[in-house]
């Protein structure tokens, strides 16, 4: 190959240093919140023709290897796959196995999210089977590309900017492969029954819609029809049944439990403090909170909050798991609009309740569609491994360097009303908030209230909230106070040490480049 | 052969702590590897300590490996400092700067609700814990350390004396029994402890030993701040001189009963009602009270029962107690909660500091409340109530402002 990984390096709105030609395709830098308007039109897959599939609606074909070669793969394809298994996921590896078998190269792997099972995948990396990998990378991946190993550049989007990429037409999709716990012989698909149950089937929504062929791969193949259909068969080009799907047991945990760590227990309950105190928690209102350990406990003490008053909230938009459920069947919470499920409580109350309803990065996170749930949303509870002075977030990288998360849902929630980052000042003797952020995934002003063991720091943007927290009695500092507070404790760290290479970058949720990742020197 | 020193902890599950191996050798200067998952951003600065540390102790050649897991600087010089006296034989102490705020007296009759323990040989725990807002914050050099780690575990008390944020939290240790504990006052005395837990104390001279070996080391470092003294008493025998005990020293500002070992000694188990120690703890609020000092109660030991916790509180305080001891952050907040005052206090002690601020503005010597005259102590003990619902968030700081 002698394509170069990245050229045409430009400063964007935000002052970082970013690539607009990435892989041989030409990339918009990042031009400020809202600011980039696209034009034309959306990217049309194929037209198919039923004359082209049975008319008894069977897709079945007698194995995976079988379905990729009928479904034309060969060298430098975009192959995509989705995290609903989480690390139970047992299909991934098996098509990548198979491009190896089949001497296909330069693949480009367009996962939803990546997990450490899927570690199993670096060798091809190393040996040219996958040129890239344009998703979420941590652990051995994470660790991969951060060292300047893969030969293509990585490019990280969130959920919402994975739909938006694929629908604009920035990836397209050669084959998606959908690993499903029920599906039919037609290709009707869905995550709510069956061994490997994983709740719902979201993230292959824009790949079902999208990709050039679609190949549905179960364990639990039922007569037709197989309802819901959350991925529909009318998309579907070929079905597979295997032995085993998931690891059930790595796919749904059987509890989500609540953080028992005093540390985290303080911080969660100054959040839900915060909260009440500036009213940003009415009868009616709306939150969004992930499934960690702090945000479930935060969801807990709104709960509290909702009962004491006697109000309702109208909806919690977020990965599902029992938490929530309990508020939903109890009454306080009206509606769940599920983005992914964490355990099978949650899988119970989806197939139970008509009020827990599930939701794809389509409805709730798109940036190029017209609106979408997420800036409908009072108050969002998210996570970071960085914050600066200026309020920008990180959350892909640790201090270091090197990757460590994917960005999930978490920039397309920063349009909530008002967000909040309940987080330690430091871990292990680092410092969570630092002059510049490692790798920049929010811009400032999308973050509005950090909250931490020693403090609570509002943007001075929310005037409003500062206002409104003036009398609470709850220790209101300022972010340099905060970041001061730790560096008394830690001392000062030194700034981690990073080649100038660019190994991967963030794409904001329009498309447009926000940051570099670069090369970690060891 | 090269003799080797360690100390520290090192393995999974250790977190802020550091393990050190220090040996002296020949030739070849000092030599520092270092083992770290927070090298990329601290490795520069873990290598500059322990090489101050070295010279220090004037160890020109030595190896030393370092085995990190994220501990701050204090953590770091205790355990280097540990490793290195099993290497050489020295009287020299390896001090960072003092914070200024650890240089905070407390008053005999300071709040004690509640008292987090924390073991003294774990740093981990010891980060965060002033943010939990207990009133004290006891580094345990006895039953919480094991035997092997006593000596090290000093060094680190120390340093923490020094230089770890109390935020405000009265500064405790609970020394060992007997000449050891003694011998622990070494290192805690000439740091500002505030106030010394003495476990397991059976007759009067138990503490007296303690306050006079205190006295001759403040004198020693020309120090006087004030030492408070919280004798614990765990067996029956302690039980029946409770009141020898509580009256030892005028320096004694309260004492607690430790009922683990207590119920051991009587061949009983503890229940969460607390009847077979019913006897014990009276005896302790009724020597207490009679020696004019706080009776302080056991720890409560299901760390996950909140609600067994707080009536457990309501039932301590019933007997009399002014404050229990928690074995983790979460249980401070509902020892506080039940041993505050009530609405009902809460609003009756508003009503007699407004009056007494009226009356005060109007220049009169004498408040009134209706038609009744309040007397001084009972404006004391509103101002105390009003204090204590502050401190415990039942209410607002500002109710003054809001009041009017």
């Amino acid at each position: 190959m002698t394509m170069k990984k990245y050229d045409k390096i430009v400063k964007n709105a935000v002052g970082r240093e970013v690539p607009t030609v990435i892989n041989g395709e030409e990339h918009l830098p990042f031009m400020g919140v809202g600011k980039h308007k696209p034009a034309g039109r959306k990217y049309a897959p194929r037209i198919a023709s039923c004359a082209d599939y049975p008319d008894d609606g069977n897709k079945v074909v007698p194995n995976l290897k079988e379905a990729l070669i009928k479904a034309g793969l060969r060298d430098g394809m975009t192959i995509s796959t989705h995290h609903h298994f989480r690390n139970g996921d047992l299909i991934a590896n098996q098509i990548f196995d198979i491009a190896h078998e089949l001497g296909i190269k330069n693949l480009r792997w367009f996962p939803s999210a990546s997990f450490p099972c899927h570690e199993h995948l670096i060798p091809y990396l190393e040996d040219g089977t996958i040129n890239r990998v344009e998703g979420s990378m941590n652990g051995a991946l994470g660790k991969f590309c951060s060292e300047g190993k893969m030969a293509g550049l990585g490019i990280l989007r969130s959920h919402g900017g994975r739909y938006q990429a694929v629908q604009d037409g920035e990836v397209q999709i050669d084959i998606a492969v959908i690993a499903a716990p029920t599906a039919d012989p037609f290709g009707n698909a869905n995550g709510v029954n069956g061994s490997a149950a994983c709740g719902l089937l979201g993230f292959a929504l824009a790949d079902s819609q999208y990709a050039d062929k679609v190949i549905v791969v179960t364990d639990n193949l039922v007569p037709f029809p197989a309802v819901p259909w959350q991925i529909q068969g009318n998309y579907v080009d070929y079905v597979v049944k295997v032995d085993q799907v998931g690891i059930a047991e790595k796919i749904i945990s059987g509890t989500t439990k609540i953080t028992k760590s005093p540390d985290r227990l303080l911080i969660a309950e100054m959040t839900a403090q915060f909260c009440e105190a500036t009213g940003l928690i009415y009868d009616g209102f709306s939150y969004q909170a992930g499934a960690g350990g702090t945000a479930l406990s935060i969801g807990n003490y709104f709960g509290d909050i909702l009962r004491k008053n006697n109000w309702k909230a109208r909806f919690i938009r977020a990965g599902s798991n029992k938490y929530p459920v309990e508020m939903l069947e109890e009454g306080v919470v009206e509606y769940i609009l599920d983005g992914q499920t964490f355990d099978l409580e949650g899988i119970r109350s989806m197939r139970e309740n008509a009020n827990h309803v599930w939701t794809s990065p389509f409805t709730s996170y798109n940036y190029h569609g017209k609106g979408n749930f997420a800036s409908m949303v009072d108050v969002v509870v998210l996570g970071a491994t960085e914050v600066d002075v200026n309020f920008n977030a990180n959350v892909v990288s640790h201090s270091d360097g090197y990757l460590l998360h994917g960005i999930g849902g978490w920039q397309n929630t920063l349009f909530g009303k008002t967000t909040i980052l309940p987080i330690p000042l430091f871990r292990d003797r680092i410092p969570v908030i630092r002059d510049e952020v490692t790798t920049l995934c929010a811009p400032g002003e999308m973050i509005d209230v950090i909250v931490s063991e020693r403090g609570i720091a509002i943007n001075p943007l929310r005037k409003d909230l500062i206002e409104k927290a003036k009398n609470s009695g709850l220790p209101i500092k300022t972010i340099q106070e905060l970041k001061e507070e730790a560096e008394a404790i830690c001392g000062v760290p030194d700034k981690p040490k990073l080649s100038d290479e660019i190994v991967a970058v963030i794409k904001w949720v329009d498309g447009t480049v926000l940051d570099s990742v670069y090369k970690v020197l060891g | 052969m090269d003799k080797t020193g360690t100390a520290g902890n090192k393995g999974s599950g250790i977190r802020s702590d550091v393990w050190v191996a220090v040996t002296q050798t020949q030739s070849g200067g000092v030599q520092v590897e270092v083992k770290s998952k927070v090298k990329a951003l601290f490795g520069r600065q873990i290598e500059a300590l322990t090489e101050k540390v070295m010279h220090f102790f004037g160890l020109e050649n030595v190896q030393v490996s370092i085995e990190d897991a994220g501990a701050v600087d204090f953590v770091l010089a205790a355990r280097l400092e540990a490793a290195i006296k099993q290497v050489i034989d020295t009287d020299k102490e390896f001090l960072l700067p003092f914070l200024e705020e650890n240089k905070m007296a407390t008053k005999k009759d300071d709040f004690r609700f509640s008292r987090l323990y924390l073991p003294g040989n774990s740093p981990k725990l010891m980060l965060n814990a002033g943010v939990h807002n207990p009133n004290g914050l006891i580094l345990d050099l006895e039953d919480a350390v094991a035997s092997a780690k006593k000596t090290e575990a000093r060094y680190l008390v120390r340093n923490a004396l020094r230089n770890l944020h109390f935020y405000g939290a009265e500064r405790m240790v609970r020394v060992n029994q007997g000449a050891r504990g003694l011998e622990d006052l070494e290192y805690v005395i000439p740091h500002y402890a505030n106030l010394i837990l003495i476990p397991k104390c059976e007759e009067a001279t138990d503490v007296q030993r303690v306050v006079e070996k205190t006295n001759e080391l403040l004198e020693q470092h020309e120090m006087n701040h004030p030492v408070w003294f919280m004798p614990i008493i765990e067996s029956a025998k302690g039980v029946m001189n409770a009141y020898k005990i509580a009256v030892a020293s005028p320096k004694i500002a309260a004492m607690a009963i430790g009922l683990e070992d207590y119920t051991a000694d009587l061949g009983t188990r503890r229940t969460n009602e607390g009847t077979e120690s019913f006897f014990a703890r009276s005896m302790v609020v009724n020597a207490c009270r009679a020696a004019g000092i706080q009776p302080i109660d056991s720890v409560f030991s299901d760390v996950s029962d909140m609600e067994a916790l707080a009536e457990n509180v309501k039932r301590s305080k019933a007997l009399g107690f002014d404050g229990m001891g928690c074995i983790h952050p979460r249980q401070i907040k509902v020892i506080h909660e039940n041993f505050a005052p009530d609405e009902a206090d809460i609003e009756k002690a508003k009503k007699i500091y407004l009056a007494f601020k009226e009356a005060e503005a109007k220049g009169l010597g004498v408040v009134s409340l209706g038609s009744k005259m309040i007397d001084p102590p009972v404006v004391k003990r509103a101002v105390t109530t009003i204090e204590l619902a502050v401190n415990t968030g039942k209410l607002n700081i500002h109710w003054l402002e809001r009041e009017k």
